[in-house]
This record gives structure tokens, C-alpha cells and sequence, in this order.
């Protein structure tokens, strides 16, 4: 197969890492390292070392610190308050309690049903993608181009075509006889429809192109030797398309599941949390708390319950996969 | 950051003359201020005179203001206009979108980055003057010989928080309502509508004309803003003066509340109608009347649609409206430099003097004696202006805005989507706004 040969080069430097995760060990640069300095890792990772301290652990030490404190930095006082913002988020008549859990509601609705979805119909489009067939790079172009898009752009574009009473959706649903006087932006559970809808729309793309990639590593002769052992086109697909995915797999699920759940920007475009405040999701919350509120130390008691839960979250995803294989 | 500017306007004293003596006399004012105020981190205090004029030296300023829509090219003529005639002053202006402005604005003065003077809508003035981002502003108001019979009460005091003025008005504006004139004439309405038996009516003849819906009731911005011009019409408030607890569940809020959601259940209104969808219908002529802020006469003029502006018609007991205004103010920053202070006020006294081109931006301006003017009573607006004593201002409470946007708005857009029945909804949202603004009192140290 003339295919399977295009894609060789790219296959001999995937097998060690398919390895799995002893494929760390075998990296074959190490006794070069070990001839130098012991400072010269240090120096190649240096760029990056400040970056990633400067950006992210100092923020994160100092967002805890803010977490237990009454901090408003307009003013000059900011008093401590030791864990009362923690302890304030799970006191159910507090001011802070009720809108924060609505809204960890919201994003774990809006988690559950956008990432099976965005699991799935990637993979899908990834499959055709992979096909060889006339305007094969027009159709991957045209499944890629809404991402490029800014999550402004597409929230704005979909809030007109939405809108219940002008919008062109509702239109064209009437012109062909079904109903239409949906609520796509003002009532659930047809905001959760139009949220998770035009989310998939836009980002599926970057889920394909990573199946894509993924699909492109399988060898070629697996699916040679599935075919002479008589598999069908459904069993080839159960037995060696997937399993050679699982490391692809397991990585489009964390990020996927953390894309979600940091969704923002079309609840704050499209419905801006209506109808209530049923769709606005926690980081949501977390920016009316933190920004348009000034309560910064709410907010970031927010932001590590958040960081809490998706930890506790990315380790039963990373089980899962680890116990299957 | 008082200390630098004071030793810098030192310096340069005996260079400069008497003029500029004013102005270091101005900084020394400011040390002797009000201390209370100075004690909690603020600025400098402003001088107890204001000379007009300004002799130091060149200086930039940075002006923040939020003018985006059809009113940004006027503002942006004013300036380069007073540029002209001050050249030693340069303003360096900053157009921030209103809604991010807010957030951004008392940060950027925090680090030393933000405007030296701005504009604000008067019902946050409060808030920053209780974060200490802006700075009084008395002085000023009394050398522009502004007073209170110039204005209105209700805008005049609107700009007063804890004894010390923080804002010079530069307009006002409101809620009006807009119809289609020809839709008018087509349903045989002569008079635009003045009282609910009118307004009413009018839908009615609208619905006879083939108007299923004429009258889009909106459940986002401006949902509140006609609420409130509803509860002051049935003569109640939304808000307790001293800031300790929101009132709008009243009887006068139910009421309000209710004949909005009467509205859409008598078949007026469509139901759920998002963000913005009456306006963009209205400007695509698919409905016959809207109420709206004036500020979006230079949108409309710019549409195909033909339209007038009259004032929001009285559904309650007494004639009152929704209003807002922009003030001028002066930031913590610029008042930590003398010669910024100074240019500053010279700037927003021309400003406030050229107002009258201000109107072209839609916009009600402020003094009376620009307002009354010929070139004011040509405008689409000039309705409005003439009920400027029916305008009422939210009071000043800081982190009133915040609050506001947490709960009132929401309950309005849970009655709107009949998803709440209005009392259930003002009673639940305004318990929780008493206690934020319990919250903010403490916080604040009202």
C-alpha cells in the first residue's frame, strides 16, 4: 500500500513512544547529559523554568494567599480572614454559597454532555479525514476553519442566528414546517442544546486534527494483517484503529474535559448566564466575583475549589486509562 | 507619589512665575485637606480655589473616557478642538468599552497607569470615590460657577458622596421611547402616547394594524432600566438612601414588575426575548415602538428606519424616568501631580463650557444654559430635555452597581421569561442585595 509507505518515516520515530510509559526510559540522550555539568539540564531548561515560575507557581502561591484574605486591592485594607472564604462557600446562606454551586451546576451539566460529544464526533470526522479521497484538504480545512475563529466571533455570530424571535435558525426551522419558537438562548434545557452545540461546532476540529495525527501512527500492516485474518471493516476499527488511539485518546479526554469545564465565553456572549443564572458556569462566577465585584478573595477560594475538583477529576480520567492497558 | 509632585512644582517655582505659585499653592492645599480621607490612602486633596488658566509646562494627559458608539467622534472633535487652543496641553485619550471600563479603570490607576482625568457614568462615582481611585472635585464645580440651580437636584446630588462633590456633569441622559413614525400613521396614531390609557391603546391600534407583537419586552439591559423608571413612577425606591438595604420588592416594584410581565402575557410582547432582539427588531422595522436610551439616536439616524423620540410614557402614578449621566473626574493619579491637577480642570472647564457640541452625540447636555440653548432644542432629543426635572438617579452607594447587576437585574430576567412570578422574584433577589449591601457598608466603612 502506497499509503501505509507515505506514512513509514512517521511511524519509526512514534513506536518507541507507544511504547507507553516505560517509553520515558529509553530516550537515548541521556548519556550525553551525563558527560556535561551537572548544571547543563538546568541551563536548557532555564527559558522555560521562568516562564513557568513566574507565570504559574508564583500566581498560584499568591492566589492562595489572597484566598485568605478579604481582598479588594482598591482598598487599602485587606484584612485576613484565615479559611472563612472556604468555609463561607459551603455555608448555604452565605451570599457566596449559592451562586458558586449553581454555577459548578452549570459547568458540570455542560461538562457531562459537550465532551462524550466532543469525544465522539471528532473521531468520526477524523476517520473521513483520513480517507483518501478527491477534496480530501477542503473537507479537513473546512472541519478545522471554525476553530481559528475567536470564541467572540463565534458567540456573537450564533447569539443573532439563535435569537429566538429574529434569529435565522428559528426561521428556517418554520419555513420547513418543525417548530419554531424554540428558546435556544433563553430557557433550559434548550440554552444547554445551543451552548454545547455551538461548542462542538467550533472546537471539533482540533479534536480531528489530534485523532488525525493519532490515526496516521497506527501501521499500516495491522490493518494488512487484520484484513488476511478476515476482520471486517468494524472489527479492524474495534480491534486495532482503537486500542493504536488509546494514548491519543486519553490525552483528547483530559484536555477536553478541562476545556469544558473552563467554558466562558459563550455563556458570557450568548446568554450571559440566562435565563437566571442557570448557564453561567463557575469560572463565570468566578470573573463577576473577582473583577466586576472586587472580591478577589472569594474568588480565588472559588478558583481552588475549582482547581480541587478537576484535579480529583484528571486522576480518575488518568486511572481509567491506565487500568485498561 | 504626593511628595514627588510637590517637590517637582518646588523646582520649578521661580521659573515660573505667579500663575504656576497657584498651582503649588493648590499642593499645599492638599496637604492641609481633608485628612480623614488622606489617612485611608487617598490622593491629594483638591485647593479651595480654582484659577482658570494654565502656565506650566508642557504637559500629556491621560484621558479615559468610554464614548465607543456614535458619541465617540464628538468627544474626539472636542478634544483635538481644545487642544488647539491649549497647546501646552496634551490629552492622550483612551476609549474603553463602558463594560470593561469599570473594571479596568481602578486597576490602572492603582499601578500608576491610568487616567490622569476621565469621564464615568455618576451612579459609580461612589464606588471609586470609596476605593479612592478618584478624588474630590468642590473647588471646581463652585469656580465653573456651577450650582445647584443650574442642574437638577436629583443630578446634582447624584455626584455627592459623603459630603464631597467627585464629579462635574458633562450630560444626562435617559430612557425615552422611540416609534416608527410611519407605523404610527399606518395605525391611525396621531399623538405619540403620554399615559398608560394612551400607550395602551396605541398597542391595541398597533395589533388592529397587523403588529402581532408591537411591543417587545426585553428580560436583559434594558429590562431593568424600564423597571426602575416603573418603581419611581409608583413612587417608590429602589434602595434605601444610607445604602443598608434594597427596597425594590415593594408593593410599587410588584406592581411595576407586573404590568411588564402583563405585557408579554396580554400579547404585546413575544416571550423570551434575549439580549438586544427589540432594538435590532425595531431598527429592521419588524417592531413598531421600543423603549431605549437616547444614546441610540446616531445608531438609529444611521438606519433606514424613520423614528421619533418622545419621553417614556407615565404607566404609574407619577411622570419619572430612569436616568444616567457622565461625569468628569479626576483620578488619584492626576492628583498626585500639580500641573496634571491643574490642566486637568482646565480641561473639563472647557469642555463643560463647549457642551452644547456634546449634544450631537445624542446626549442631554448638563447646564441649563446649554441646554436651553437653540442648538440643544433643534436635537431629535429635545423631548427628553425638556423633561429633565422627571429624571431620577440611583443613589450614591459604592458597589451599588455590582449589586444591582447580581440580583435586580436577574429578577427581572426571571419575571420576563415567566419563569418567576414578579413578587417571588424581587423578594428573593432583593434579600440577597440587602445583604451584599450590608456586605459593601462593611467593607466600605459607611
Amino acid at each position: 500500500m502506497t499509503a501505509s509507505e507515505a506514512n513509514a518515516p512517521e511511524r519509526l520515530e512514534v513506536v518507541p513512544a507507544r511504547a507507553g510509559t516505560s517509553g520515558v526510559a529509553g530516550r537515548g540522550g541521556r548519556t550525553g547529559v551525563r558527560e556535561s555539568a551537572p548544571y547543563t539540564p538546568w541551563l536548557f531548561l532555564t527559558p522555560y523554568l521562568v516562564l513557568f515560575i513566574g507565570f504559574v507557581i508564583v500566581p498560584v502561591i499568591y492566589g492562595l494567599w489572597i484566598s485568605l484574605h478579604d481582598y479588594d486591592y482598591t482598598l487599602p485594607g485587606k484584612p485576613f480572614v484565615g479559611i472563612d472564604n472556604y468555609v463561607n462557600l459551603f455555608t448555604s446562606d452565605s451570599v457566596s454559597a449559592g451562586p458558586f454551586w449553581t454555577s459548578m451546576r452549570a459547568t458540570g451539566i455542560f461538562t457531562l454532555f459537550s465532551v462524550p460529544l466532543l469525544l465522539v464526533v471528532p473521531l468520526g470526522v477524523a476517520l473521513v479525514m483520513h480517507q483518501r479521497f478527491p477534496g480530501r484538504n477542503i473537507f479537513r480545512a473546512v472541519y478545522f476553519a471554525p476553530y481559528v475563529l475567536g470564541v467572540a466571533v463565534v458567540a456573537v455570530l450564533w447569539r443573532f442566528l439563535l435569537d429566538r424571535n429574529i434569529g435565522v435558525v428559528n426561521h428556517y426551522l418554520g419555513v420547513i414546517g418543525l417548530p419554531d419558537q424554540t428558546p435556544w438562548l433563553t430557557s433550559i434545557p434548550e440554552a444547554w442544546v445551543a451552548l454545547v452545540g455551538v461548542t462542538v461546532w467550533w472546537t471539533l476540529g482540533f479534536n480531528a486534527v489530534i485523532y488525525l495525527a493519532g490515526l496516521q501512527d497506527i501501521p499500516g500492516e495491522l490493518y494488512e494483517a487484520a484484513k488476511i485474518d478476515g476482520a471486517n471493516a468494524w472489527q479492524s476499527f474495534r480491534h486495532v484503529t482503537l486500542p493504536g488511539l488509546r494514548p491519543v485518546l486519553s490525552f483528547v479526554t483530559m484536555i477536553t474535559i478541562i476545556a469544558s469545564a473552563n467554558m466562558f465565553g459563550q455563556s458570557f456572549l450568548m446568554t450571559q448566564g440566562q435565563p437566571g443564572t442557570q448557564t453561567r458556569t463557575v469560572i463565570y462566577q468566578i470573573a463577576e466575583t473577582g473583577l466586576r465585584g472586587f472580591n478577589m478573595g472569594d474568588a480565588a477560594a472559588m478558583s481552588y475549589v475549582l482547581t480541587f475538583v478537576l484535579m480529583l477529576l484528571s486522576v480518575g480520567v488518568f486511572r481509567l486509562f491506565q487500568e485498561r492497558s | 507619589m504626593d511628595h514627588n509632585g510637590f517637590s517637582n512644582s518646588l523646582s520649578r517655582r521661580t521659573l515660573l512665575g505667579l500663575g504656576f505659585g497657584a498651582t503649588t499653592a493648590a499642593a499645599l492645599a492638599a496637604c492641609g485637606g481633608k485628612t480623614a480621607d488622606e489617612a485611608a490612602g487617598g490622593g491629594a486633596q483638591p485647593s479651595k480655589t480654582f484659577t482658570a488658566g494654565y502656565n506650566g509646562p508642557a504637559i500629556t494627559l491621560s484621558y479615559w473616557n468610554g464614548f465607543t458608539g456614535g458619541d465617540g467622534p464628538f468627544m474626539k472633535q472636542m478634544v483635538a478642538d481644545f487642544m488647539k487652543e491649549n497647546p501646552k496641553i496634551t490629552i492622550k485619550s483612551n476609549t474603553v468599552e463602558w463594560a470593561q471600563y469599570y473594571q479596568r479603570m481602578p486597576a490602572a490607576v492603582t499601578a500608576n497607569k491610568g487616567p490622569d482625568v476621565g469621564v464615568m457614568h455618576v451612579d459609580q462615582l461612589a464606588t471609586n470615590a470609596a476605593r479612592n481611585v478618584i478624588v474630590p472635585v468642590d473647588d471646581l464645580a463652585s469656580a465653573l460657577q456651577l450650582s445647584e440651580d443650574d442642574f437638577t437636584p436629583d443630578v446634582w446630588q447624584a455626584a455627592i458622596y459623603q459630603d464631597a462633590r467627585y464629579g462635574i456633569p458633562l450630560d444626562v441622559h435617559s430612557l425615552g421611547m422611540y416609534y416608527n413614525t410611519d407605523q404610527f400613521t399606518k395605525a391611525k396614531i396621531s399623538d405619540a402616547p403620554k399615559d398608560k390609557a394612551s400607550f395602551e391603546a396605541a398597542l391595541d391600534s398597533l395589533k388592529g394594524a397587523g403588529f402581532a407583537t408591537p411591543f417587545w419586552m426585553p428580560s436583559r439591559w434594558p429590562a431593568h432600566l424600564m423597571f426602575l423608571s416603573l418603581l419611581w413612577q409608583n413612587g417608590g425606591e429602589p434602595y434605601a438612601a444610607d445604602g443598608s438595604k434594597a427596597t425594590f420588592d415593594s408593593e410599587q416594584g410588584v406592581a411595576a414588575l407586573t404590568w411588564m410581565v402583563d405585557v408579554i402575557k396580554r400579547g404585546y410582547s413575544p416571550k423570551n426575548v434575549a439580549q438586544d432582539s427589540q432594538y435590532v427588531a425595531f431598527k429592521n422595522d419588524k417592531v413598531p415602538v421600543t423603549w431605549d436610551g437616547i444614546w441610540q439616536i446616531n445608531d438609529l439616524k444611521a438606519g433606514n428606519v424613520p423614528f421619533a423620540l418622545v419621553p417614556v410614557p407615565q404607566i404609574g402614578q407619577q411622570n419619572a424616568v430612569w436616568a444616567n449621566s457622565h461625569h468628569f473626574y479626576i483620578s488619584k493619579q492626576g492628583a498626585a501631580d500639580a500641573n496634571k491637577m491643574q490642566a486637568s480642570k482646565v480641561f473639563i472647564d472647557w469642555i463643560s463650557r463647549k457642551s452644547a457640541d456634546w449634544a450631537g452625540a445624542g446626549m442631554v447636555p448638563a447646564r441649563k444654559s446649554v441646554r436651553e440653548s437653540a442648538e440643544v432644542q433643534k436635537t431629535t432629543q429635545a423631548p427628553i430635555a425638556a423633561e429633565i426635572a422627571q429624571m431620577k438617579f440611583l443613589p450614591a452607594i459604592p458597589g451599588l452597581g455590582d449589586v444591582q447587576s447580581q440580583t435586580l437585574e436577574i429578577a427581572i430576567a426571571d419575571a420576563t421569561l415567566l419563569r418567576v412570578p414578579p413578587a417571588q422574584a424581587l423578594k428573593d433577589q432583593a434579600a440577597k442585595a440587602s445583604k451584599l449591601m450590608q456586605a459593601n457598608q462593611k467593607k466600605f466603612g459607611a
